[in-house]
């Protein structure tokens, strides 16, 4: 059966294994109903042009996961950031996992977001909040919501703080032959909050996964929020993440993606901006080869005048990887002094590695300031030759070339653990052990 | 003058009708509205085509009735009917001049509103000039200096008439029949255009050049243009176009072909100045064109165009860099106005070794105007040593305008080098007080900085098209240019 087939009678299944709750039935109606509509994107989608979901569909996925054995910590704490005390809220085969995580409901809620949509404590922030953001056009997005039930519940009131970061974890074991898991998380920051958050997707065997997950982000008035996404999955998962995140005046919010791994990520991060003097972030690093494939589809929707946004991301491609960028930058009319700036630089290491980018800017505001710049080329021979002359093999010289090139976003993390981390995880991918932190 | 402000200029630049609106009475020999086979035999009929020929559009014709008209460009429009358009019109008077004496005076008078006086040209440029007025071409020039060197500078029926081996073995080669909805109706009814061929390592003495003009109301253009160079030979091309005020919504969708074999050189010239529209967005001319090079070895294409007219532009002058050491070149300022759409850019195909390629694109927007970039840079994998550079500049002016940009770079081959960049801006308050404060007024001001804005540009076109291309940026943006 195919895939798509196989969703959409899974559906009735799922309707009867969740509470009703009548608010979200007709949500999840509505969406199914929209994917039944549109189907899986293909490249005939100007928006999917260079990336093929064809291959990863044909396995059979299990929509629904047999229930797993307990993991023990000690095997998993490598795909941890373990060196700092932080919340946790762990998922194994797409179900929440009480024994490795750390939640809390002490000032700010670190919870699930199964409770969220059976409590009717919090029916409230479901009616303000749930697939507000999420858009109600695109097919995946809709298969998310349609089959949302698990996945991770933030909220961090006015004036709190997250006195440690919050690290979501998505585990699949290999217990089913092949699985499709559709996390979908909720994260509001109210005003003048602050919180940070590192999200993982790790399978534990080579058997394939497929995670379609939605997030969405709310941040309040002059809130702070730091995302992180580390993607370094095994060979055969592929992972399609869609973040949407509204802004409001004085916010700030940065997300960082690291790809490393997986066979096909997709990328769709969006960011709306609801107010003024808003400050968005954008970062990532790309480091695959074999027959990787990754793609960062952004956009940045300035709607009210004076914010920034910056966009940085840095790929290497090697092997027989294929690299997209699609960023798009919208500057609507009202919104005049906006800041935006956009780069993408792309270093092909391999004759069959493929880029293909697309900077795009759509500006109907007279008074902004609007850069975007893209680059694709090798490592400069005459630096490598500068090292090499000092007695730096050849191996080594490449990988300082690129660490330098990835400085820029590594630069911006501000815990310092997870960049030790993120440094060993590049150390890895480049096969060197430089023997020093940037 | 006591202020000039930036609101005044835009103001100016609403108001300012199109001088150039003006319709020149020819009796025209028209065909019925509607398109089928039998008006595509006809047209073929009327222009004593060989049976090849006929069959090439009957052909085109046939692919152009299963495919469906594009409509991903950034821009919109109503789409026109192709049963409601006359598919041929060439003015009535139609023997071959020797002289500008026995030209109908009233076509004479139209040069002369449009600034180009034949005979001063002449003398003064140096420039042969193909005149296309409705399909048909009325005066050529300078033919005798050409033929000396043995370069062939006609219009395309009468290349099919006399060389017809030339025009067997090139036409639709770089832009072949299949290749768009355009294209394949321009192949089944294109009426005219010119032809071109330098004879391996001629340099051709002159810059060639032709006008179009679109006059009889209701008739859809279809040129059709194909250069060849030959080994080693050189030429510069001009085009420039004017059109008469009208409400109707008129068609152009021309083909042009240019073929550069190896070690030659093209270089490309167009001024667009078509009737825009009025300031409600009413009426111009629907510019959807399809310009190809093609380039062997060591050979080079250069594209330089200024976009300011035409109410809907749709076009992309690209260069297939085939040949190894082959270069391409896009320089272009389009500059949109009131209800003006422009959907404009280049595709660089690099195909053989060492290739490279450079766009520099500058787009102006004012008024309710869009204008968008829309570029391919290609690598494919056997594409050793590619190297592109690619500028995109905008200016808007005001802010019920848009700027648009669209870049797709796609690379298989680890040895190219790409690097891309555009900005957006306003002209600078700073700027023009730096300028106020050395004397210079508001106006002077804001037509130095376009002017420089566009000069990178500007810059690239021939000595002879310099001024004219001037001048039609005045008429667009009035008062910013000095």
């Amino acid at each position: 059966m195919k895939l798509k087939d196989k969703l959409l009678s899974s559906f009735l299944a799922f309707e009867n294994q969740v509470d009703i709750d009548s608010y979200v039935h007709d949500i999840r109606s509505e969406a199914i109903k929209n994917f039944e509509i549109k189907g899986f994107p293909s490249k005939k989608d100007e928006a999917w042009k260079y990336t093929s979901l064809n291959k990863i569909l044909k396995e059979d996925y299990s929509v629904f996961a047999k229930d797993a054995e307990a993991l023990d910590y000690k095997e998993v704490k490598k795909y941890f950031v373990h060196d700092i005390d932080s919340y946790k809220i762990v998922f194994v085969d797409g179900k929440y996992s009480s024994q490795l995580s750390e939640t809390t409901h002490d000032g700010i809620d670190v919870c699930l977001m199964s409770s969220v949509l059976n409590k009717p404590k919090y029916h409230l922030i479901i009616e303000n909040y749930f697939n507000k953001l999420a858009s109600k056009e695109d097919s995946l997005a809709s298969l998310n919501t349609a089959f949302s039930r698990e996945g991770a519940f933030i909220h961090i009131p006015k004036n709190k703080m997250a006195q440690k970061p919050i690290q979501i974890v998505h585990f699949s074991t290999g217990n089913e032959a092949a699985l499709m898991l559709q996390p979908r998380n909720l994260i509001i920051a109210d005003e003048h909050s602050h919180v940070q958050i590192i999200e993982r997707h790790q399978s534990l065997t080579t058997h394939p996964v497929l995670t379609n997950s939605v997030t969405e982000i709310f941040a309040g008035k002059r809130a702070f929020v730091d995302y992180y996404k580390v993607q370094n999955d095994k060979e055969n998962a592929s992972l399609i993440d869609n973040t949407y995140i509204k802004q409001k005046g004085d916010s700030n919010v940065s997300l960082h993606t690291f790809s490393f791994g997986g066979k096909l990520i997709r990328n769709n991060l969006n960011y709306y901006q609801h107010g003024e003097h808003i400050d968005s972030t954008l970062k990532g690093v790309t480091i695959i080869g074999d027959k990787q494939h990754v793609d960062h589809n952004t956009l940045v929707h300035h709607i009210e005048p004076n914010c920034e946004s910056h966009q940085d991301y840095k790929g290497i491609f090697s092997d027989g990887a294929t690299g997209v960028f699609n960023g798009k930058v919208i500057v609507e009319k009202e919104a005049q002094k906006t800041n935006a700036f956009q780069a993408n630089n792309n270093l092909l290491i391999s004759d069959k590695a493929t880029i293909n980018t697309k900077p795009q800017l759509e500006i109907f505001a007279d008074d902004v300031r609007c850069t975007h710049g893209c680059t694709i080329g090798q490592l400069d021979e005459s630096a490598l030759f500068y090292m090499r002359s000092r007695g730096i093999p050849e191996k080594e010289a490449r990988a300082l070339l690129m660490y330098a090139f990835a400085n820029n976003v590594l630069e911006s993390v501000r815990i310092p653990e997870l960049k030790k981390n993120i440094n060993k995880l590049i150390a890895n991918k480049l096969g060197v052990n430089i023997g020093f932190d940037l | 003058m006591s202020k000039y402000t930036e609101d005044d200029l835009r103001e100016e630049l609403k108001t300012k009708e199109y001088e150039y609106g003006f319709y020149t009475d020819i009796e025209s020999d028209t065909f019925p509205i509607g398109l089928n086979e039998d008006i595509v035999r006809a047209i073929s009929k009327k222009k004593e085509e060989p049976e090849w020929m006929t069959e090439w559009r009957l052909d085109a014709f046939k692919i152009w009735k299963t495919m469906t008209e594009p409509d991903w460009s950034n821009v919109d429009y109503e789409k026109p009917d192709f049963q409601d358009i006359s598919y041929y019109s060439a003015p009535n008077s139609k023997p071959k001049y020797n002289s500008l004496d026995e030209v109908d005076p009233e076509l004479l008078d139209t040069f002369n509103r449009l600034g180009i006086s034949l005979d001063e040209q002449k003398k003064l440029a140096g420039v042969a000039m193909d005149v296309v007025i409705d399909s048909v071409s009325v005066a050529t020039t300078f033919k005798k200096t050409l033929a000396e060197k043995g370069i062939i500078f006609c219009s395309i029926s009468e290349a099919i008439k006399e060389h017809p081996e030339l025009v067997k073995k090139y036409i639709g080669t770089v832009v072949p029949k299949t290749d768009n909805f355009y294209a394949a109706l321009n192949s089944a009814v294109f009426s005219d255009g010119s032809f071109c061929y330098i004879p391996k390592g001629v340099r051709c003495p002159m810059e060639l050049s032709t006008y179009f003009r679109i006059n009889q109301a209701g008739t859809g253009q279809f040129e059709r243009t194909l250069v060849i160079a030959d080994k080693g030979s050189y030429v510069s091309y001009l085009e420039g176009c004017t059109a008469p005020s009208r409400d109707e919504n008129q068609l152009h969708a021309a083909i042009v072909e240019l073929i550069a074999l190896d070690d030659a050189e093209i270089k490309y010239s167009t001024v667009q100045n078509w009737f825009p529209g009025n300031s409600e967005g009413k009426g111009g001319v629907y510019n959807f064109v399809t310009k190809r090079g093609l380039c062997e070895k060591n050979s080079k294409i250069s594209w330089t165009q200024v976009e300011t007219g035409s109410a809907v532009t749709w076009k992309y002058p690209s260069c297939i860099l085939k040949g190894d050491n082959s270069v391409g070149e896009f320089y272009s300022i389009a500059v949109t106005n009131n209800f003006q759409q422009a959907d404009t850019g280049t595709k660089m195909i690099h195909l053989g070794k060492n290739t490279k390629s450079t766009i520099i694109s500058k787009g102006i927007s004012a008024g309710k105007s869009q204008n968008s970039y829309r570029g391919l840079v290609h690598v494919s994998s056997r594409a050793e040593n590619a190297r592109n550079f690619s500028q995109c500049d905008s200016l808007l002016m005001g802010n019920e305008c848009g700027a648009h940009t669209f870049p797709y770079i796609e690379v298989k081959n680890k040895t190219a080098q790409i690097e891309h960049e555009a900005t957006t801006s306003k002209i600078g308050e700073d700027q023009i007080f730096y300028c106020n404060q050395r004397g210079i007024d508001t106006e002077k001001a804001i037509a130095l900085i376009v002017n420089g804005f566009s000069k990178e540009v500007l810059n690239k076109l021939p000595m002879e098209f310099a001024v004219e291309a001037q001048k039609l940026l005045e008429i667009s943006l009035e008062g910013s240019v000095g």
